[in-house]
């Protein structure tokens, strides 16, 4: 009995390593922490009404952000570890088992747990009060959509801990990635996990195409809509189409795994190329997911710190559309080497070559923004600056992959790992920092340290290229990604110090934007008028942060940037109407969404562990929440006018 | 302006890269030892020498506008300065120039591929021949097969000098990717498809080869070594092998299968069933046929399977 109890324990927790204690230890005492402070703190009510049952866009977006900082933060001690490992040749920091399953994190988290979600909260955040809108069409799908995303993120990193993590890569490959090679509950993890969370993306992606179309302000055409806007409602139309494909690749893969299905095997005519196909389906667009928001980021930042408006506003819509297209018609060049045909790799390379045109349109027209301007090096700024250099430098790198023959000698080695992280951290990273620089007062009410900020920007930005630069060459020498280790005497080793070096500097510039966070929150100047920075769109015509209802009245448009036409005396006072106020109709809180996703998780978790007593009751908790929701009938309010008046005046603007 | 210098600092880098080439022959992409690494050498020259001139334009007017339009000296403000379809047609036709001039050759040199270099060995009784050599990764080794030398070794294989080789490419189990970055870009090694690629090397030497293809544990230490030798001295070796080295038995062969990693090795044979390429699924079912009842159906189907392998879609993959 003893030892069939050990011998499970054994199996359920990850053992061995002292540095898996360590982390069961902190875990352990971290949420005993948070629930003695909950407890002490009677914070227990306040945690359930004002944020576990939020509808409102604001909060859900902070709380996206708090998530994905959090990820970051692991992501980044993933990277960490992989870069302690590679400093010198033949290092046992970490052997090659542990190495294949941090790699194979650092990848998911980096992607599915920072990146999107990141640019989901800023979304959530900015897009209903840029359209001048009091809320997303679907309140209560959005806050499904990041419990869901939460679910599948805590599922995730608990493979850390309980059963062990994914080992495959963040692209999983088959037949590696089936059950005839990697059995164990890793990819288990891996295919749940993400799925859970990508039920939430797609709600998600279909929520703000609803919301864009159906909700502007009133007078507010399509052209006349904030560049953000436009990204947003573009990579919600790409979220649409890409998404379903990976959903159905890793239902097919579950299918394959846990109940000997032959899709992806080697054996009974499975096909491992097809996961190939399936997957860059969805993770090519993917890419512009994570991208096409941070180029509206930097176009409003450019236009509002250049003090001008967006250089050419229709031909950046228009790239923008020329991108989401052709990314569905790329996915290919990531196996230029799987034996396609000359005819599909010169297809395939020319439609990647001709994501340049649109790219460096874009590239242009950001230059001929700031030209003519009057430039202000704010920290947001300085991040939407740097990206420009930085990201044309992974842009052509990336014309260069998309040349097939070359590709054979770039594929899969360190000249590719530079190519990409100088697309994702240049533009996704550097973007969605200045976006949240950008819009943080917009959030809480008081500005981020500019000190501060600019010394983690020049930190960050420098260790960026310090960790990246270098290892173009270390590919073009021949090292290749995923190796945990490498022999002496190729000439690897000084790079490779190096490119730690750099990795550590980026890790001291992201601690001293957590720190500025803290900082702030104690020190921060106050946002007392809405508009800290000259805005100049709708955004920053309401208060910081802003109320419920968002706007008292809903604005009424004419003009593209409406906060800058008004403040060249072009149109009336958006911020105060001389109209009596109305009672404002807005959605109720609601449980459900984090119940919901709580027996998500719990079917998850079952599925992991090929446990269906505990998957399959999981599953029926989910349906019988929808079921309960479907009887909510009195799921809306009022705010009476007489709140309005008062929650007006207290910011001034009371007509 | 101390912030720029840092900005432009990596484009330099990037900028000298040519320059350091010159210096080191580590650079084993850089340092193309056969007519297919050359070409591909040619084009990622061709490449830089474009895409540096793209980045050169983007950091000139990058350093231009924030230099004078910085805010405290900046002259000429013009917030109506919005548009000017003029110059976005400029910034439109050139790229699209710019990837006319990478897309030709890129074509041009991906159907150049598909056919076997051209022999430089001097002896003419070589001209217009050819070695072919089977490779197969498996978790965490690679075979190599002479199906006319009828010999076999692993993780080393000696080449000819001067003469076109085909690799035909299989995995055992999982994929798998073939590199020998002096000699020419990589093809991966599925089990669900046989591939080609035509290697060639210029002169005798060794070339370190690995796999660029993350297959698990032992996949870091994956690595060969293709060594070129002159004409005489590869026959030499192949009569060595044959007269030399040990036979591999269907055993040794099944052990060579197993996950693991090895030490480079010979043999003067191999047995009948390796030249089958079978994959992993189908050596379990062959070897649970012999077994049961039950699994000798699944061992039918597999071979049903593995004849839809090698005529099917296979087949245009080979020659």
């Amino acid at each position: 009995m003893i030892e069939s109890i050990k011998s499970f324990l054994g199996y359920f927790f990850v053992t061995g390593d002292p540095m898996i204690y360590g982390a069961d230890a902190s875990i352990a005492l971290a949420s005993i922490g948070i629930v003695v402070v909950l407890t002490y703190f009677k914070k227990w009510k306040w945690l359930w009404e004002e944020w576990l049952t939020t509808v409102d866009h604001k909060r859900i977006g902070i709380m996206y952000i708090i998530a994905a900082l959090l990820m970051l933060f692991r992501g980044g001690v993933d990277a960490l570890m992989m870069r302690t490992q590679l400093t010198l040749p033949n290092l046992h920091f970490l052997n090659s088992e542990h190495y294949n399953q941090v790699f194979t994190t650092h990848g998911t988290i980096m992607i599915i747990f920072v990146a999107m979600p990141f640019i989901f909260g800023l979304m959530n955040i900015a897009v209903p009060l840029q359209i001048g809108a009091r809320d997303v069409a679907f309140p209560f799908l959005n806050a499904l959509s990041f419990w869901l995303f939460f679910a599948g993120a805590m599922l995730f990193n608990l493979s850390f801990v309980i059963g062990g993590s994914p080992d495959a890569g963040w692209s999983g490959y088959a037949p590696f990635a089936g059950a005839e090679l990697n059995p164990g509950v890793g990819q288990n993890y891996y295919v749940l996990g993400v799925q859970i969370s990508g039920i939430g993306s797609l709600a998600t992606g279909i929520n703000f195409l609803v919301t864009i179309i159906k909700m502007r302000a009133p007078g507010m055409t399509l052209f006349k809509m904030p560049m953000f806007t436009w990204s947003i409602l573009i990579t919600s139309v790409i979220v649409v189409f890409a998404f379903p494909a990976f959903t159905v690749a890793l239902a097919l893969m579950t299918i394959d795994r846990l109940f000997g299905a032959h899709f992806f095997t080697i054996a009974a005519g499975g096909s491992p190329m097809l996961w190939a196909n399936l997957f860059w389906f969805w993770g090519h667009p993917e890419v512009y997911i994570v991208l096409l928001p941070v180029f509206g980021i930097f176009s409003e930042v450019i236009a509002t710190f250049a003090h001008k408006t967006l250089f050419g506003y229709a031909v950046m819509v228009w790239s923008m559309v020329a991108i989401s297209v052709l990314s569905f018609i790329t996915w290919l060049h990531h196996f230029f080497t799987m034996g396609n045909t000359a005819p599909v790799n010169a297809f395939f390379s020319v439609s990647t070559m001709l994501i340049a045109i649109p790219t460096g349109v874009k590239i242009f027209n950001w230059l001929f923004t700031l030209n003519k301007g009057r430039i202000e090096f704010t920290t947001p700024m300085l991040w939407a600056l740097a990206f420009i250099p930085n990201f044309t430098i992974g842009g052509i790198t990336g014309v260069m992959l998309a040349m097939a023959p070359a590709d054979y000698q770039y594929h899969n080695s360190y000249f590719l790992v530079a190519h990409f992280h100088s697309t994702l951290i240049a533009g996704t990273v550097f973007g969605i920092f200045c976006g949240l620089h950008y819009w943080w007062p917009k959030m809480f009410g008081y500005l981020l340290d500019e000190r501060k900020g600019k010394w983690s920007f020049w930190i960050f930005m420098i260790s960026f290229n310090i960790c990246f630069m270098p290892m173009y060459f270390l590919g073009l020498m021949g090292m290749t990604r995923r190796m945990y280790t490498y022999p002496a005497g190729l000439g690897w080793t000084p790079i490779n110090i190096v490119i730690t070096i750099g990795a550590f500097g980026m890790g001291l510039g992201f601690i001293i934007m957590a720190w500025n966070i803290i900082w702030s929150a104690i020190h921060g100047k106050r946002d007392t008028t809405g508009d800290p920075w000259g805005g100049r769109t709708l955004e920053w015509t309401t208060s910081s942060p802003a109320p419920e209802y968002n706007f008292a009245h809903i604005p009424e448009i004419s003009t593209r940037d409406p906060l800058a036409a008004m403040k060249e005396g072009k149109t009336g006072d958006l911020r105060k109407s001389s109209k009596p106020y109305e009672p404002i109709h807005m959605p109720n809180n609601s449980g459900i969404p984090v119940i919901m996703s709580g027996f998500m998780f719990i079917a998850g978790f079952g599925f992991v562990f090929e446990w269906y007593w505990m998957g399959i009751p999981g599953l029926i908790g989910v349906v019988a929440c929808m079921i309960a929701r479907s009887f909510v009938y009195n799921d809306h309010h009022y705010i009476p006018v007489d709140e309005i008046e008062k929650t007006e005046a207290a910011t001034g603007r009371l007509s | 302006m101390k912030n720029l210098i840092t900005m432009i600092k990596p484009a330099i880098l990037l900028l000298a890269l040519p320059l350091i080439t010159g210096c080191s022959d580590k650079i084993a992409v850089l340092n193309p030892q056969g007519p297919v690494a050359r070409s591909q050498y040619h084009l990622i020259i061709w490449s830089l020498i474009m895409m540096s001139l793209v980045l050169a334009i983007v950091l000139i007017l990058f350093v231009y506008v924030l230099a004078r339009y910085g805010r405290k000296n900046s002259k000429g403000f013009d917030p109506n300065d919005t548009g000017n379809r003029k110059l976005e047609i400029v910034w439109m036709i050139i790229p699209v120039i710019i990837c006319v001039l990478l897309a030709v050759p890129t074509v041009q040199t991906l159907y150049a591929l598909n056919h076997p270099p051209k022999a430089t060995a001097t002896p003419a009784k070589l001209a217009g021949k050819t070695l072919t050599i089977d490779v197969t990764s498996v978790q965490w080794k690679w075979l190599f097969r002479y199906p006319d030398q009828k010999i076999e070794t692993v993780n080393y294989a000696v080449i000819p000098a001067g003469t076109p080789v085909k690799f035909r490419l299989h995995a055992y189990d999982a994929m798998n990717a073939f590199w020998v970055p002096e000699l020419g870009g990589q093809q991966y090694t599925m089990t669900d498809m046989p591939m080609k690629l035509w290697l060639q090397a210029d002169k005798p030497g060794n070339y370190d080869g690995r796999s660029s293809n993350y297959s698990g544990r032992g996949f870091a230490h994956m690595t060969f070594t293709i060594m070129a030798r002159n004409a005489t001295d590869f026959d030499n070796w192949v009569n060595d092998v044959k007269q030399n080295k040990p036979a591999l038995s269907l055993n040794g062969y099944k052990k060579l299968l197993q996950p693991d990693t090895v030490k480079p090795q010979a043999f003067s044979s191999y047995p009948k069933l390796a030249e089958k390429d079978l994959n992993k699924a189908q050596m379990q079912a062959l070897e649970a046929g012999k077994s049961t009842k039950n699994d000798s159906m699944q061992g039918m189907k597999m071979d049903k399977n593995m004849d839809m392998d090698h005529n099917g879609k296979g087949g245009h993959h080979d020659d």
